[in-house]
């Protein structure tokens, strides 16, 4: 027994022999009502290995990027600097020529060829920005989602030059007075910080879809790539798709309808 | 006795004698002021039995800890409930739950903190409930 369950049990013997309150009392639903606050109410959403596929052809006009990435940007007091050096990068767009570097070719639909592609880090199968880390600070979950600890992150930006796919940031200058309206939910970063998409675990950890999704209309699908009935799969098993950079072998859990 | 250059020395010790106390004049008063970390948030109030997440001798001595411990089972292992002393449920949250009981930071946590000069480098990035 360690220090912290010894004082646990010695505190519930306490209450529960002294001032001739059971300890069954305390248990009892009336005083668990007055908590229930501080705990989530639904159950978190679970997966085997998360992955998202991205319909491009959903998004048409200007604002349906823009409720897109507003809606992370909000939910993650993610800062604008207003200038593309110190930009913070969680989901952003990038040309088809960029995004799929030697997929282009002359002759490739002229639309295809200037829209706008919605970019977010990959969360590889096989994440090279881990394998860099010397910290642990950004790891691999067991449902797929490569995620981050803040509270570990020196700044090293290792995992900067590892990432094939410019998913993250890093903090040049402190953020918080950019964050146009902070939410109080989720933490800001700190300068010499690196950061990027997170999938949205804290949503997913209190049963919330991630807030792109939620915000895209059907123009994103997330969901469990090993449950062969889940929406993703659906979609990957009736829609031709591609993924960025899939030839260096990371195994990205993006893919998209082109 | 004379003393060679005699005003100048006085001078000089009396010089260093202030700057070498400075700091103990300087603080005079403020030291003794012991901690007071107010409880009168809405929140408390509220509750029937006021009571924290653990005993309050525990959280005297160990919340950083407990902070620590509630910080690497979220981030690193996802798991977001805490059963309390009394089995009470609560989500590992540092803005969300702590925070929301003691909303007066600036009286609660700070008023102890500013006693030990210690400065939690967490609300760089948490955010700290709004006071006036
Ligand atoms: C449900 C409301 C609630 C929550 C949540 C809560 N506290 Fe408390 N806290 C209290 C109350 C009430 C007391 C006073 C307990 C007593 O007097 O026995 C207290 C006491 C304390 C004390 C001791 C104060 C003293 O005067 O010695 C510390 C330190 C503390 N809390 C820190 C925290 C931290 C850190 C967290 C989050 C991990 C937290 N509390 C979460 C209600 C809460
Ligand atoms: C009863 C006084 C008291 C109260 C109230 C209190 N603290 Fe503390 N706290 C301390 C002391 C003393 C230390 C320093 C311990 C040490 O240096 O070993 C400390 C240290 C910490 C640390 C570690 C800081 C570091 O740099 O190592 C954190 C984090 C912390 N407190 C958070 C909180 C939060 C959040 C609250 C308010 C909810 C709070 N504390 C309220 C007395 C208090
Ligand atoms: C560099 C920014 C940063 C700093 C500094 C920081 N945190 Fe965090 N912290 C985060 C982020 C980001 C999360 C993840 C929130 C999530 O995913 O829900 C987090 C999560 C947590 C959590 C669990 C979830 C929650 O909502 O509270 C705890 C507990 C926590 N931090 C405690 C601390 C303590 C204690 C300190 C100071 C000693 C600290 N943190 C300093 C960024 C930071």
């Amino acid at each position: 027994m360690d220090r912290r369950e010894f004082l646990k049990l010695t505190a519930i013997t306490a209450i529960a022999t002294a001032g001739g309150i059971s300890a069954l009392e305390i248990l009892r639903d009336k005083e668990l009502e007055a908590h229930e606050a501080h705990t989530p109410d639904t159950k978190p959403l679970t997966a085997k290995r998360w992955a998202m596929v991205v319909n491009i052809r959903k998004f048409k006009t200007e604002d349906d990027y823009k409720k897109v990435m507003d809606a992370c940007r909000r939910a993650h007091n993610v800062p604008d600097f207003g200038n593309p050096k110190d930009e913070i990068k969680w989901i952003w767009t990038d040309t088809f020529e960029h995004s799929f570097p030697g997929q282009e070719h002359k002759y490739m639909p002229e639309d295809l060829k200037h829209m706008p592609f919605l970019l977010l880090c990959n969360h590889c199968d096989n994440p090279p920005c881990v394998r860099v880390c010397p910290t642990k600070a950004t790891f691999k979950r067991k449902d797929g989602i490569v995620m981050m600890d803040m509270h570990r992150c020196i700044g090293c930006r290792f995992c900067m030059a590892a990432c094939p796919f410019g998913a993250r940031s890093f903090n040049w200058r402190d953020p918080r007075p950019f964050v146009k309206e902070i939410n109080p939910e989720f933490p800001t970063r700190t300068k010499g910080v690196v950061e990027k998409c997170n999938f949205c675990e804290e949503r997913l950890a209190v049963g919330r879809m991630p807030a792109c999704v939620e915000a895209s209309k059907g123009g994103l699908i997330f969901g469990d790539l090993e449950d062969p009935n889940s929406d993703v799969r659906k979609v990957l098993g009736s829609h031709y798709t591609i993924r960025r950079k899939s030839e260096l072998g990371t195994g990205p859990g993006v893919y998209y309808i082109v | 006795m004379k003393i060679y250059d005699g005003g100048k020395i006085f001078i000089g010790i009396i010089i260093f004698l202030s700057v070498a106390t400075s700091p103990f004049l300087f603080n005079m008063g403020k030291a003794t002021a012991k901690p007071d970390p107010k409880l009168d948030t809405p929140e408390i109030q509220k509750m029937k039995k006021k009571q924290c997440v653990e005993p309050k001798e525990f959280m005297r001595r160990e919340h950083m800890k407990l902070l620590n411990e509630w910080r690497d089972s979220v981030v690193r292992e996802g798991n977001m409930i805490y059963i309390g002393v009394g089995g009470e449920v609560y989500s590992m949250s540092l803005q969300s739950t702590c925070m929301k009981c003691h909303s007066n930071k600036k009286k609660f946590c700070d008023e102890c903190h500013k006693y030990v000069a210690v400065k939690p480098y967490c609300w760089d990035c948490h955010i700290a409930p709004k006071e006036n």
